[in-house]
């Protein structure tokens, strides 16, 4: 599978990429925290700001009109990206943590009680942590952990044993943030269902590496950024199934997601607005859709091939500097990579590797339960995206060896 | 010396370096020659922590003077940390209430006490006064 566009061709569209910083190019590697934005995105949302700027679904004037209609043809182009069955199944929100919050109260003021379990994983980013952890301090119900292996593979056994009847939700990523695992969420979906338990997935990491098919996952909901997709920020997608989304209550109230207020009694609107209170980000969700073209114009699965082959060579370069330890090594995993080397703190690291020019991530990537798992305060992660190269993959690894000279 | 001697010897320290290389090279050595830490005080009650690297900090106040030790995890904000150790420690309360800190911004290391960076050491800073200033209304 080969990319639409020549490397030189895609990295002319991503203008930072020609930044210095420190008076060194460059090399953006920090693609999981967020991703760069092509110019067909920065363009349109300037061109909406210049040209069809005014409220959606509110008035009956031209304006109002033309825009309204680009924010429903981009919530078009998410359901065909994520193929999911109708467009009223794409809610857009503020981003992913927005997304699992709004199902975490939702959900569970219609269905979670005393006594009744929730079961996450041990590789969860905090954003599928703390509001299941906020929902079961509410209705005094437990959290379950799927544990997970040395490599970071889930224990679909473990996972298995956890589900009971008193088990109302699953929520799990579809890939680390941090070990670049790719989670067999297919079938942790067909495993729940088995015993009528709905699954979130999260999918802030999963979104942006290639072809995801909600339809066949049949996962019950999926929430993803759009700024970890080349698209705005302050955007995002909770895809659920209509069936479920009609029966949840609505999290938030005010305009456009009602159908008919009285002070006695309100009414609710219809999906996907029951679920879309106050003026949205309109803006945002029109850029997100500029992006998810740009992407597939490129050829999804040809990103996800570049981006392997750069996740070999990344592995390949650092595996070999002495003493470093690279911390996710499952079979199946997206362009991300862990690491420490040797007993250098992440901190110290990251802070060389960015008078180098090299932007990566240090800390515990919002992941602290993974990160006590493997006994650390915190890792150095790169993330690659298809618009790095090879040579920028070299810089990487000769930075992280000058590093561990430094630090000898 | 006082405070500012202090910091105009730094900065002149520094000075000498031709690139950032060489300036953090030589915060590394600071690093690894901050006097050791009493592990007995590596305690939550003393900790100071920032998302990036962890610091300690422990105060001592004996005849009318602050005695600071500190430590962190990580090498370079140990640096940081052994500079800042050099800056106020055997101090009276008012000496460091009433100082003005400027040798970081001089040796260019302003990035590594930004608030965005929670490395600890604005943390450590602020602490560093809290203390006097507890110190000074013993007085």
């Amino acid at each position: 599978m080969k990319l639409a566009k020549s490397i030189e061709e895609i990295r002319s569209d991503f203008p930072i990429l020609s930044t210095k910083a420190h008076g060194k190019p460059l090399i953006y590697l920090d693609n999981g925290a967020t991703t760069q934005k092509p110019l067909q995105v920065i363009s349109v949302m300037e061109e909406l700001y210049r040209t069809t700027n005014a409220n959606v679904h509110r008035g009956v004037h031209y304006l109002s009109d033309r825009v309204s209609d680009r924010y429903e043809a981009a919530r078009e182009t998410v359901r065909a990206f994520i193929n999911a069955r109708s467009r009223e199944e794409i809610i857009f929100t503020a981003g992913t943590t927005a997304s699992i919050n709004a199902i975490a109260f939702s959900f569970g003021e219609r269905y979670v009680g005393e006594g009744d379990e929730i079961v996450i994983s041990g590789m969860e980013h905090h954003a599928n942590i703390v509001p299941w952890q906020m929902l079961c301090e509410r209705r005094k119900a437990r959290l379950k952990v799927i544990p997970f292996s040395e490599e970071g593979v889930l224990d679909l056994e473990a996972y298995r044993s956890l589900l009971s009847e008193r088990t109302r939700i699953v929520a799990v990523t579809h890939v680390s943030n941090v070990l670049g695992t790719v989670n067999p969420v297919k079938e942790i979906v067909a495993e729940a269902h088995r015993q009528g338990i709905p699954v979130l997935v999260d999918g802030a990491q999963g979104i942006q590496h290639g072809l995801v098919d909600v339809t066949d996952i049949d996962c019950d909901f999926y929430v993803f950024s759009g700024h970890k997709v080349y698209g705005p920020n302050g955007i995002g997608v909770l895809y659920g199934k209509a069936e479920l989304l009609n029966e949840l209550p609505p999290y938030q109230g005010g305009g456009d997601m009602v159908a008919n207020v009285t002070f006695e009694k309100t009414t609710y609107n219809v999906l996907p607005f029951k679920f879309e209170a106050g003026t949205t980000n309109f803006t945002g969700a029109i850029g997100l859709g500029t992006a998810l073209d740009y992407l597939s114009a490129l050829g999804r699965e040809a990103v996800a091939e570049r981006e392997q082959v750069l996740l070999a060579g990344a592995t390949a370069g650092l595996s070999a500097i002495e003493g470093l330890r690279i911390y996710g090594t499952a079979p199946h995993k997206v362009s991300v990579i862990s690491f420490l080397p040797g007993q250098i703190h992440q901190y110290d690291a990251g802070m060389i590797l960015d008078k180098m020019g090299i932007a990566v991530r240090t800390g515990t990537h919002c992941a602290q339960p993974l990160m006590e798992r493997y006994g650390i305060t915190g890792n150095i992660r790169a993330s690659m995206a298809f618009y790095n190269t090879e040579e920028e993959i070299e810089a990487l690894v000769k930075g992280v060896k000058k590093v561990t000279e430094m630090f000898a | 010396m006082n405070i500012n001697e202090i910091q105009d010897q730094i900065v002149e320290e520094f000075a000498q370096f031709g690139d950032w290389m060489e300036r953090y090279e030589y915060l590394i050595d600071l690093g690894r020659s901050l006097a050791p830490f009493d592990e007995r005080h590596k305690t939550p009650e003393y900790l100071i922590e920032g998302c990036q690297s962890k610091v300690w900090l422990y105060p001592s106040f004996e005849n009318g003077i602050i005695t600071f030790s500190a430590e962190s995890d990580a090498l370079i904000t140990r640096g940081i940390v052994a500079l800042l150790v050099r800056v106020f420690s055997g101090r009276t309360p008012a000496e460091i209430v009433g100082a003005n800190i400027y040798f970081i911004e001089k040796i260019g290391l302003r990035e590594n006490l930004s608030p965005t960076r929670s490395n600890g050491l604005l943390a450590m800073m602020k602490q560093m006064r809290l203390y006097a200033l507890a110190y000074k209304s013993k007085q």
